[in-house]
């Protein structure tokens, strides 16, 4: 028995016969290998599990019906999609398995695409020709795009929907901040049709900064933006002392005076402040510009800088050359030119003026600048690229200062350098670089910026969306967003039209702001009166707004102008004015229209006709619509008020001819007086103005 | 035969020393125990699926008189797929302890608990609930923002003054599960297509039918039962801790 070994060969292989038998087993065991893997496979595993998840159902029949046994896949060449998600993700087209608690088997939420055109991976990236989960959810060796974390989903909607989407509120808000805060100064994003993002924020001229500002508020603004202003959008370049001091001794030594950049401040440097502040309020500042409250909260627009502490910043003698007409400093400024007299320009300097802060500044101490400082202060300006943004007197704006981000979305991850306790991932290397650049290499550029972890995300979100897909896919499938013109209104009224920036906050044909409604058929919609006066002494029409039209003290020739020019040009094609008379509706036809304005419809819900009955706040006071509107627009706006103004809260009634004419010669009759019968132009003109008054 | 035992005992043992929880990272030495957990504030908050919530949560450990408790330890604990940042904490000066939420994928409820030990070594729980918004809730609470919440929400901010208080007939909120979860999906869709006559309710909620579109509608409703406050049968799942 000690010759074991030798006897097992024997008995395995000692004459032919078992030879050959053992052999033949052997050789029987390693085919089977390739249907037992088969069998054993993952989605086997899955699709088993499905049908024991189905059987106790009450609708068992429906689905055991649809089920399909064996590898699923979708292909869609035109889209590169070649999808086995279904083949584990059974359920995902069964309405009814949406109570289902376990994946894979639940049915996909509701979006408004089809699988059957999209695929999974159009959206959702990951492997989708790979069997198992391990290789359709993560990166493999041979694969590099795992499944995209949920909070990145939107992304995808971004490679064809270049413009807003109702249901994408963190790609929208993504695609704002990387416009708005600045990244496309340095980083071009060009898209699949050739054309490239545009930033839309407008950081100021630096050539003549000496006129407005101190060198030793440059240098404290250099060190910490948000320390001056929290809603700024400078970001922090982590400058060293001496850097920021060569810096500022550089912007002050290159800047140049501009003629009537500056004035003589009057002998009275301010007026009373509280007439200021109430001038600062009746000339609607608060609609642009921000200024931090005594609780903290940053209240007002963000269109023009924060206010908190201006009076640190600015020089006297320029803030009022500014305010008398910020024009000559910047012809291309947002601010509109208000026409305000010396007592009136000296009142809102000095309130302004009061928004210092002494501690601030109260550790700033510059010695006079050296030329050695001041070249060094122009060497570190060409390195960081401030010229990107600014515009700098003797320096070139740098091209390409910063990586293009056309397809930032799909960059591989083995050109990435990580964070050591970083996951490895395209999304998180994207959301680290912006909330912390400089962790990655302590000599790169680009600054640091104050964003909370819901910009970030919203930023990253922007960013995977410009990849490679959205060059691949069919350009059939792009869904273009609103395209901003360059129109530009002709001749005086023109002219007036930017010298007031209209397009700050008015949209019209195509270009300028949405804070303001829309004004491309303005002359179809109101009676020239009316918008005389509202020029003049611009009224309340949405009691529940806070941002309002302000008062820019015009003379009647600019009124004149620009009234002639909105009444002639910006017309419907939709509303001939006057195919409907002001007036003369009868009595009943009238009442009727009370009827239906009160009962049917319950505009007083939104609208207030009579003062004493009306409270509803959301649309504007109708007490004056008939010196307002024209009658045509009246009319037109009840049968389709989208038609006028596409996206207005206004519901669409579907109103029939008859109700849509008794309500227009309800509305047309209120023309402000007390009672509607007895107006007059002179009577509504002088209620209009006691309003204005009391307000 | 003993190496095949052998073989096999190790797997097993391999095998569940794999499946089990990674231990939690040893978190810091609380110095002191509280007798209760109660919240401060990020109950209740919406965000989308896989997102960051918009306030961090902050809880209070307090002792039995309620005065609160520096230096205790509090876990938080969630379903798969929920972030804490960080998931465990010693609270502050205040008694509080702040953590950062990220929901999972799914729409839904997503239960959150905070625990303590008290001074017998006994879990003492705070179970929180926050909403995850799919694509559709999401899409409904933009329109909501839009075109409801003007009267349907009594709350004004500096930003949107609230007409709640100007209509004679008051609208419900939606958070308002006691009305709201009387009405089947199809009553909300007749209302908001055809307006409150259709329902004999006041007039003054106008038909929205040829404003707004069939599915967003939808969305609409979606969301409507996603707030709903207690949450309504048809709030979407809730994922907890322990299981679905």
């Amino acid at each position: 028995m000690n010759e074991k070994p030798a006897s097992l060969w024997q008995r395995l292989f000692g004459d032919s016969v078992r030879a050959f038998g053992v052999i033949s087993v052997v050789f029987l065991l390693s085919i089977a290998i390739a249907p037992a893997k088969n069998f054993f496979s993952e989605w086997r595993h899955y699709q088993r599990g499905y049908l024991k998840t189905i059987r106790n159902r009450s609708d068992a029949n429906t689905l055991q019906r649809h089920f399909a046994g064996g590898i699923q896949q979708v292909w869609l060449p035109e889209l590169g999609v070649v999808d086995r998600c279904t083949s584990c993700h059974v359920g995902l087209k069964e309405a009814g398995l949406s109570d289902v608690p376990t994946q894979p088997y639940r049915t996909h939420p509701p979006i408004p695409h089809k699988l059957d055109q999209f695929g999974c991976t159009t959206c959702h990236r990951g492997q989708g020709a790979a069997t198992t989960v391990a290789e359709s959810h993560r990166s493999t060796l041979a694969w590099e795009q795992p499944i995209l974390p949920a909070k990145y989903i939107e992304s995808s909607c971004g490679q064809c929907h270049r413009g807003q989407l109702a249901g994408t509120p963190q790609l929208n808000q993504g695609r704002a901040l990387l416009a708005r805060q600045g990244c496309l100064h340095c980083h071009t994003v060009k898209l699949p049709d050739g054309s490239t993002l545009k930033a839309t924020d407008d950081p100021p001229s630096l050539s003549h900064i000496a006129d407005k500002t101190s060198r030793e508020w440059i240098f404290a603004w250099l060190k910490d933006p948000q320390a001056y202003a929290s809603t700024s959008t400078m970001p922090n370049f982590k400058l060293s002392d001496d850097d920021a001091r060569d810096i500022s001794a550089f912007l002050i030594a290159n800047s140049s005076p501009l003629p009537g950049d500056t004035v003589n401040v009057p002998a009275k440097a301010s007026a009373d402040p509280a007439a200021g502040a109430s001038l600062y309020g009746e000339s609607f500042c608060a609609s642009c510009h921000a200024v931090q409250n005594a609780a903290g909260n940053i209240v007002g627009g963000d269109v023009g800088p924060e206010l908190t502490r201006v009076g640190t910043k600015v020089k006297p003698e320029w803030l009022q050359a500014w305010l008398r007409n910020p024009r000559a400093y910047n012809p291309a400024t947002g601010m509109p030119h208000y026409r305000f007299n010396d007592g009136q320009v000296a009142m809102l300097a000095g309130f302004l003026q009061g928004k210092a802060d002494s501690d601030f500044l109260s550790n700033v101490h510059l010695d006079t600048a050296t030329p050695e400082q001041v070249a060094h202060g122009k060497r570190l300006v060409s390195d960081y690229g401030c010229a990107s943004c600014h515009e700098i007197a003797g320096i070139r704006k740098p091209e390409n200062f910063a990586p293009e981000l056309s397809r930032i979305g799909s960059k591989p991850v083995t050109q990435l350098i990580f964070l050591s306790g970083m996951q490895h991932t395209l999304p998180d290397y994207i959301a680290g670089k912006i909330k912390n650049p400089r962790a990655f290499s302590p000599g790169l550029k680009m600054p640091q910026y104050t964003f909370t972890p819901q910009q970030i995300d919203a930023l990253t979100t922007a960013l995977l969306s410009l990849n490679e897909r959205s060059y691949t896919l069919p350009s059939s499938l792009a869904v273009p967003g609103r395209v901003e013109t360059d129109y530009q209104p002709a001749g005086k009224a023109g002219k007036l039209m930017t010298d007031l920036a209209c397009f700050s906050c008015h949209r019209i044909n195509g270009h300028g702001s949405d804070m303001a409604p829309d004004l491309t058929w303005e002359g179809s919609s109101v009676q020239r009166d009316w918008l005389v006066q509202f020029f003049k002494n611009p009224g309340t029409l949405r009691p529940a707004l806070i941002r309002r039209m302000p008062r820019f003290n015009l003379t009647d020739g600019e009124v004149n102008e620009l009234a002639d020019y909105i009444m002639t040009v910006y017309q419907s094609p939709k509303v001939d004015r006057d195919s409907m008379p002001l007036g003369g509706y009868s009595q009943g036809q009238i009442e009727l229209g009370r009827q239906l304005f009160y009962g049917k419809y319950s505009c007083q819900g939104c609208h207030i006709v009579d003062t004493k009955t009306d409270k509803g706040y959301i649309g504007p006071t109708l007490t004056h619509v008939g010196s307002r509107l024209t009658a045509a627009w009246i009319y037109e706006w009840m049968r389709n008020p989208q038609s006028l103004r596409p996206g207005t809260v206004e519901p669409n009634r579907a109103m029939n001819d008859e109700d849509a004419r008794a309500l227009t010669a309800f509305l047309i009759s209120q023309k402000g007086g007390e009672k509607s019968s007895r107006s007059s132009k002179a009577a509504n003109s002088n209620s209009h103005a006691r309003e204005v008054a009391k307000r | 035969m003993k190496v095949y035992i052998a073989f096999l005992l190790g797997f097993v043992m391999l095998g569940t020393s794999c499946s089990r929880k990674s231990a939690s990272a040893p978190g810091p030495t609380p110095t002191a125990v509280g007798a209760a957990i109660v919240e401060s504030s990020g109950g209740k908050q919406f965000a989308q699926t896989g997102s960051l919530l918009p306030q961090p949560l902050i809880v209070q450990v307090n002792d039995a008189q309620g005065t609160a408790i520096p230096g205790a330890l509090v876990e938080f604990a969630a379903p798969p797929g929920v972030t804490l940042d960080p998931p465990s904490a010693l609270s502050d000066s205040s008694g509080q302890v702040t953590t950062n939420v990220s929901l999972g994928g799914m729409a839904g409820r997503y239960q959150i608990t905070a625990f303590t030990l008290d001074k017998s070594h006994n879990k003492v729980e705070l179970k929180l609930e926050e909403i995850a918004l799919g694509y559709r809730q999401t899409l409904g609470r933009r329109l909501n923002d839009q075109y409801c919440d003007r009267c349907h929400n009594s709350e004004s901010t500096v930003e949107r003054v609230s007409n709640y208080d100007n209509l004679e007939v008051k609208p419900h909120p939606f958070s308002e599960k006691a009305t709201l979860s009387k009405l089947t999906d199809a009553d909300l869709n007749a209302i908001i297509t055809n307006g409150g006559p259709a329902l004999q309710k006041s007039a003054l909620m106008p038909a929205w039918g040829n404003t707004l579109s069939k599915s967003e509608i939808q969305a609409l409703i979606a969301y409507i039962r996603a707030v709903s406050d207690p949450p309504s049968r048809d709030s979407g799942p809730l994922y907890s801790e322990t299981g679905h």
